[in-house]
């Protein structure tokens, strides 16, 4: 506490920060429930105020007009996203929010970097935990920047291989780390600083552009896991425990995440990144012609109106392309008609539906779709086969049975929603052209599935009408 | 300093364990805005941000430490609000409006 840099920080502060640091933890504790999620949103938020303004105690911040300049900044931009950000594009606005985050905490590393690239030797651990911040910080907002273009479709959502990729890729990484190891021993040159930002910038590009829209999801929550372990690491340079905890606890959530998203596609983590590296893309899918050969059966509006009504119970299976639609609030008002007739109506929710992980739920939520009605995978897949009609909304790869047995299926051991083992299944779909992985879907063609061909939004629309009409 | 080092280690060894068993109770449905929340607090980085911010140094190091501190609040202001915003929408039971 006698001005000497990298010193310990004051006693009053630390317990303040453990104060900080035990209520992220109870925040996020709480969001296991909807019923307290809220709740423990607001404590986390409670949790950053108290962190933030017992920092401006700091002795080494001697003036404030910076610092309130960048809040000022930095909460209007906030709150103005915040407020007008659409729920479908939810995805790209985490994904912008993890990039912000990411860049922060490289810049303040940065800045201690500057602060002794003077020549003062820091402590080669310190030297290394500010490379290892600004190489993930850097990564976080390069590949978050360019995964919110692919959602925005500013780019192409398409996997985009460079020629030579992976051999620049792996260059790019081995250089990287050399640079850093160099920069640890010889804390001293400027332009090979910059040369290391530069290149880590650009290892996020590299890492996140081959990357196809469908695995967005995976994305995402890796970056938002970087974005933590970024944020752990400028806690490290900082020797600043509110830092390390908090961070570590967003990386573990973050890798949590990343995980269920691969388990729910049956890949890799591997697969996922470098699939498109190495050419073992998902998808091709069987011979078009094959497609056209098998018969199926389509059905008109007004019949899929009298199935449902008649129905004791209905489970809509909704996939993004529900979002992409916008008919959501449709399925609402059918939902309530049947259950106005007395119908038992349900959910069922696939872990990848949508763009990122739970995406569908909150679109269903905006819905005023109550969430005692949306069911996970596991848990309503036994119910199918007690259920009269299944209703498939923009959803494809996430119901087609030959995940289950058809090894040569490429999305074999995928696991799926067991929708055809309903009474009667409605497929609501614009054509007969394969899904997004160009996988051609078995559940089209069995005894029981009936095709309501047309756009989603429209066609529930004419069901809505039926359904008013009396039926 | 190797031993201040591996104390912060701990602490974040720790805290990932914590997070683990926290966070896997989190149910599917709460996956969006777990991730807009977390990343909220990943805006913690904020308060490395004030710090330098606060200094008075050189120019470089003063412009760099405004735009980190303009970044990490975008981060928690946006990342907290849009959370509350989506979490108000969850609801047990249609309010008997109609």
């Amino acid at each position: 506490m006698n001005g000497e840099t990298g010193g310990p920080l004051p006693l009053f502060m630390n317990a303040v920060y453990l104060i900080a640091a035990s209520l992220f933890i109870l925040g996020l504790k709480r969001l296991s429930s909807p019923k307290t999620a809220r709740g423990g949103n607001t404590l986390g938020a409670v949790a950053m105020l108290i962190a933030v303004v017992v920092t401006l105690l700091h002795w080494e911040i001697v003036s404030f007009v910076w610092v309130v300049v960048g809040v000022v900044i930095g909460a209007g931009v906030g709150t103005y996203l915040a407020r007008t950000v659409k729920m479908t594009a939810m995805p790209q606005m985490v994904a912008l929010l993890n990039g912000f985050g990411g860049a922060a905490s490289a810049l303040v590393a940065g800045d201690e970097y500057l602060r002794y690239s003077a020549g003062m030797f820091l402590g080669y651990d310190v030297q290394a935990t500010i490379m290892l911040s600004v190489i993930i910080g850097a990564i976080t907002f390069s590949g978050s920047l360019i995964a919110f273009g692919k959602l925005q479709e500013l780019i192409s959502g398409r996997t985009v291989v460079l020629p030579g990729q992976r051999l620049w890729a792996t260059a790019l990484f081995l250089g990287m780390f050399g640079l850093a190891a160099w920069l640890v021993a010889v804390p001293a040159s400027m332009p090979l600083y910059v040369v290391l930002n530069v290149a880590a910038l650009a290892m996020g590009i590299f890492f996140v552009m081959p990357i196809g829209g469908a695995d967005m999801p995976v994305v995402i929550s890796l970056l938002n896991s970087y974005s933590g372990l970024a944020a752990a690491m400028t806690g490290f340079v900082l020797k600043n425990n509110v830092l390390i905890i908090a961070g570590a606890l967003v990386g573990a959530s973050g890798i949590i995440l990343t995980k269920i998203m691969c388990d729910a596609m049956n890949r890799s983590l591997a697969n996922v990144l470098f699939g498109a590296f190495t050419g073992q893309m998902m998808g091709g899918g069987g011979p078009a012609g094959a497609v056209a050969a098998k018969p199926v059966r389509s059905v008109s509006a007004q019949d899929t109106a009298l199935l449902m009504a008649y129905a004791r119970n209905v489970i809509f299976v909704p996939g993004y392309g529900l979002a992409v639609s916008q008919a959501q609030h449709q399925v609402r008002e059918i939902a309530d008609v049947l259950e106005g007739k007395g119908v038992d109506v349900k959910y069922a929710v696939h872990p990848v539906a949508g763009r990122m992980p739970g995406h569908m739920n909150v679109l269903l939520a905006e819905a005023n779709v109550p969430y005692t009605q949306l069911f996970e995978m596991e848990q309503i897949n036994p119910e199918f086969e007690h259920t009269d009609v299944a209703v498939v909304i923009g959803a494809n790869d996430v119901v087609n049975p030959s995940a289950r047995h058809d090894k040569n299926s490429p999305i074999y051991g995928m696991p799926i929603l067991d929708v055809d083992k309903a009474q009667t299944v409605v497929v609501l779909k614009r054509s007969m052209n394969p899904g997004f992985a160009g996988i051609d879907n078995e559940l089209f063609y069995n005894d029981n599935t009936r095709m309501l061909f047309g756009d989603a939004r429209k066609s529930l629309l004419a069901i809505i009408q039926e359904l008013k009409s009396g039926a | 300093m190797v031993e201040a080092l591996l104390v912060s280690l701990y602490v974040f060894v720790l805290a990932c364990f914590v997070g683990f068993e926290v966070i896997s109770k989190v149910p599917q449905m709460l996956h969006t805005p777990l991730m807009s929340g977390s990343n909220a607090i990943s805006g913690i980085t904020l308060v490395g941000a004030v710090v330098v911010a606060g200094r008075v140094e050189s120019t470089t190091s003063t412009i760099l430490a405004v735009i980190a501190v303009a970044f990490a609040t975008i981060n928690v202001v946006g990342g907290f609000l849009v959370t509350d915003r989506m979490l108000q929408m969850f609801r047990a039971r249609q309010e008997p409006s109609k």
